[in-house]
């Protein structure tokens, strides 16, 4: 073997991966992906949601087998077979949720690596336990019970557990999401700690004002490749808004679109300025205000939207994933309690009516979880198509179910919007993502709609059905006149079919911009919160 | 398409009847095994079981009345696996709703005709059932609390509950075992002929077809069924959850509590303290076998009615403990999970 290419600084590489390929049914997660990791610092690794990162990690930490590519760790060519193989070669990782038994103290939680033959050794491991709290700089009580830290508390605990073999590497996966910002100050002091100690650290995030802060040097992913790196020096240079201007245009690829798709956009998009104009001048057709909602503990709820859309106006909303796009959604289509505030639909006031009062005045919800809430796994495509009329005098006379009624309706549906369908009895779960979508779009389509919420139209659709998806958006829906809301984290997407595009930022819209040309850096900014500072 | 289809369908429908026999034989088998273990002759105990149970006339009516509360049960049961509520509190339900009956059905005699009586009856028995379910309902439908744990926990108190009731304001003085009052043999539920059948048993063979239209051709019934499926997808076709957890509890354990009534006004006439049939504990596993279809629930409670009412009498005669019917049903069980899991792996290599 010619040990070729000995940079000066090898010793410093973590890791090198070198053309890592890992394909699943139907899609390459990750395709030649090249990257180093150096010790001492920390290094970013940003993507949207389906980028391959979460693949990528579950290569390094042995969750996942990559299908060709070599992993080198500290200069040594390895194959890294199981988690504990990572741990032993000083690799750990800590996930996005706390994965420590509640009940059990934190000295007997790091103990639980340790293979069953060997008896638990108290004053070694907490020798090891305080060599990493002084390394961490953490006053965790070894003998505290981990259910009664608080959530950063138990994260340091983690860290521990991933850094007990060596502290060679280590990967965060969003770590930052489930903490306070306190929280998130007092992790950002470990992190640089232990880049000092000469750490690598990996740091998982589609935040992009958190990867300005931490990282030394930051990644991007998008479709399963790397589209780009900045390095230390790259960061230093820029200020935060150029980098995160740099890092937006990598992440969602506007300098790479194929021309004669950019020249569709903005004629569709011309005609369309022109319509929203002259509408825009009347009265708004929806209008939120001050609306807020309550959240469960790991969903953020509304915290005062205030928007105005006009009649035949598409509106996108954008933002990081979990600022509030799913409380908005459910908000307006009836599923959710607003704890404030008011929504006027055509004028009257909606916010106390359900989800059925609001369908009777023609709102319209395709939600982004086809199968979590918007089919009845088990039953037929059929049934799946009235799910939303059950009881409705088309299809019940007298209280009986009319089934011959109800599949010759979901034939009909079948053939009208080209599911993909065996029979109109077939279970639902039996047929494609796409295909599903179809019937959702199915369900949903009204020509005397005055609301129609998309979520997530496109998610995880193939190519042919996410255009006819954002086609019919982008006529309207089939509603002349309706107010079409469309939520989406791919801001290609929302710049091909909307209007104007409000950015939400959590739980509030930080701002609405007209889509166009310039609007992706502008919009990249709101995301990042930037505008509310 | 019909060349490839048509030869398949023939094994198909075998394996139909197969998934339903191969467990039955293997438990039959098992159990025989057991037997010899203990020294008894298994031919000899099968022959009563079937002698006592399904030969014999008066076997073959006692088999027949003993459906009666297992087919009510059941039907409640139907209702509430469906919607995705597993109501285990059954025995509670039907025990508090027994005595309550047997001790209002001797009291109202005096004051109206005995059908009306009965009919009152009923309705006390449906209504004290459903009430035994509110709790649960409750906490499932506000909090999210499990109603496995719930049910199970208001069944036991349901139990003793009753018992209270029995010892203390519901004893006869007259007796010297703690027991209700007991209602005259003529003003018990009319016999079908001159059989020993009440006509119970045809209430509630009709009770388990209309659960089984309601939940198939109705629109309650198909939001019952979404609400089982995925709570999450009623709440996003605007069905109101809550609302319908406390109808399928009500339901559910409203017929448990007209079981009750039935097994009281028909057979027993008075309850003895401590007295408990556990008839859910061996429905539920019925209620699964036939995957919740009303037909098939008929065919299986008559098949362990047949074993209950022969079992007892085998257990006479041959010194068999007669907790031995208990140890078939589990055996059955055990056999049709193991079938299950066959014919599941089966379908998937098929399938792929």
């Amino acid at each position: 073997m010619r040990s070729s290419s000995v940079n000066p600084d090898s010793h410093d590489v973590a890791i090198a991966l070198n053309g890592i390929t890992k394909r699943f049914p139907g899609v390459v997660a990750n395709d030649r992906i090249s990257l180093t990791f150096r010790r001492g610092e920390v290094h970013a690794l940003l993507g949207e949601n389906g980028a391959g990162k979460s693949t990528l990690i579950a290569i390094m930490s042995g969750m996942q087998r990559p299908d060709s590519g070599q992993i080198q760790v500290a200069g040594r060519s390895v194959r890294i077979t199981s988690p504990s193989a990572a741990l032993r070669l000083g690799i750990g990782t800590v996930y996005q949720h706390v994965l420590l038994v509640p009940s059990l103290t934190v000295l007997e939680n790091l103990m639980l690596g340790a293979p069953w033959w060997r008896p638990c050794n108290r004053t070694a491991t907490l020798k090891r336990f305080e060599e990493l709290s002084a390394l961490l700089s953490t006053n965790v009580a070894p003998d505290s019970l981990v259910g009664r830290l608080s959530l950063g508390q138990q994260q340091q605990v983690e860290i521990m557990r991933a850094l007990w073999h060596g502290e060679l590497v280590l990967i965060l996966d969003e770590p930052t999401s489930m903490l306070t910002p306190q929280g998130v100050a007092e992790l950002g002091v470990v992190v640089r700690r232990l880049r000092d100690h000469g750490v690598a650290v990996v740091f998982i995030t589609h935040k992009l004002k958190e990867a300005y802060d931490l990282a030394d040097r930051v990644s991007v992913l998008r479709l399963g490749r790397v589209v780009g790196e900045l390095g230390p020096e790259d960061l230093r240079a820029k200020s935060e808004l150029e980098a995160i201007d740099a890092v937006v245009a990598m992440m969602f690829g506007r300098e790479e679109e194929p021309e004669d798709l950019k020249t569709t956009l903005l004629g569709g998009a011309r005609e369309r300025d022109g319509l929203s104009v002259a509408e825009r001048s009347g009265e708004p057709a929806l209008s939120m205000r001050g609306c807020h909602s309550h959240g469960d503990p790991g969903e953020c709820p509304l915290a005062g939207v205030d928007l105005d859309v006009w009649p035949g106006e598409i509106l996108g909303i954008a933002g990081v994933d979990g600022n509030g796009q799913k409380h908005f959604a459910e908000a307006l289509a009836g599923q959710r309690r607003l704890s404030a505030g008011s929504i006027l639909l055509g004028g009257e006031a909606v916010e106390r009516t359900d989800v059925i009062q609001r369908r009777a005045r023609g709102v319209r919800y395709i939600t982004d979880e086809r199968l979590g809430e918007g089919t009845a796994a088990r039953h037929s495509v059929a049934t799946n198509l009235i799910l939303k009329e059950i009881g409705k005098s088309a299809f019940w006379r007298h209280g009986l179910t009319q089934w011959r009624q109800i599949n010759e309706h979901g034939r009909k549906m079948i053939a009208e919007h080209d599911i993909r369908a065996p029979s109109e009895r077939t279970t639902i779960e039996k047929l494609s993502g796409g295909n599903i979508q179809k019937v959702l779009l199915a369900r949903e389509w009204a020509p005397d709609a005055s609301l129609v919420i998309f979520n997530k139209p496109t998610y995880g659709l193939d190519l042919q059905t996410t255009k006819r998806a954002r086609d019919w958006i982008k006529s309207g829906a089939g509603a002349p006149g309706a107010v079409i809301i469309v939520i989406s984290n791919e801001l290609d997407e929302l710049i091909e079919v909307c209007h104007r595009i409000a950015v939400i930022d959590r739980g509030r819209i930080a701002g609405v911009v007209d889509a166009g040309d310039g609007a992706t850096s502008e919009i990249g900014r709101l995301m990042t919160g930037a505008e509310a500072a | 398409m019909t060349d490839s289809s048509q030869p398949r369908w023939a094994p198909e429908a075998l394996h139909r009847v197969l998934r339903v026999l191969l467990p039955i034989l293997l438990a039959l088998g098992a159990g025989a095994v057991l037997l010899v273990i203990l020294g008894k002759d298994p031919l000899a105990y099968y022959g009563y079981v079937l002698k006592r149970g399904l030969y014999s006339p008066s076997g073959f009516e006692a088999s027949i009345t003993r459906m009666a509360p297992l087919l009510l049960i059941a039907a409640g049961l139907i209702v509430a696996f469906r919607a995705g509520l597993w109501n285990l509190g059954v025995d509670g339900q039907f025990l508090l709703a027994a005595v309550f009956v047997s001790a209002l059905t001797p009291a109202l005699l005096p004051f109206m005709p005995a059908i009306a009586a009965i009919v009152l009856a009923f309705l006390v028995a449906v209504a004290v059932g459903a009430a035994w379910s509110l709790i649960p309902a409750f906490l499932k439908a506000r909090h999210g609390i499990n109603e496995i744990i719930s049910t199970l926990m208001m069944s036991f108190l349901g139990v003793s509950f009753a018992n209270v009731l029995i010892k203390i304001p519901f004893n006869d003085p007259s007796t010297t075992v703690p027991q209700t009052a007991t209602l005259p043999v003529d003003d018990r539920l009319a016999r079908l002929g001159d059989s020993t059948v009440h006509w119970g048993v045809v209430l509630a063979v009709i009770m388990v077809v209309a659960v089984h239209y309601l939940m198939e051709r109705t629109s309650l019934g198909l939001k019952l069924q979404i609400v089982g499926t995925n709570p999450r997808t009623a709440i996003h076709c605007g069905l109101d959850v809550k609302r319908l957890t406390f109808v399928a509890f009500a339901i559910s354990a409203g017929l448990a509590g007209l079981a009750g009534a039935v097994d009281v006004l028909g057979v027993h006439g008075t309850i003895r303290a401590d007295w408990n049939p556990a008839y859910g504990i061996v429905v539920i596993p019925l209620v699964f076998l036939a995957r919740f279809n009303g037909f098939a629930v008929i065919a299986f409670v008559f098949f362990f009615a047949v074993l209950m009412i022969g079992g007892e009498s085998a257990a006479r005669r041959l010194g068999v403990p007669s907790f031995f019917v208990l140890v078939l049903v589990a055996l059955l069980m055990l056999f049709f999970a193991v079938i299950e899991f066959l014919d599941h792996a089966r379908r998937n290599r098929a399938g792929s």
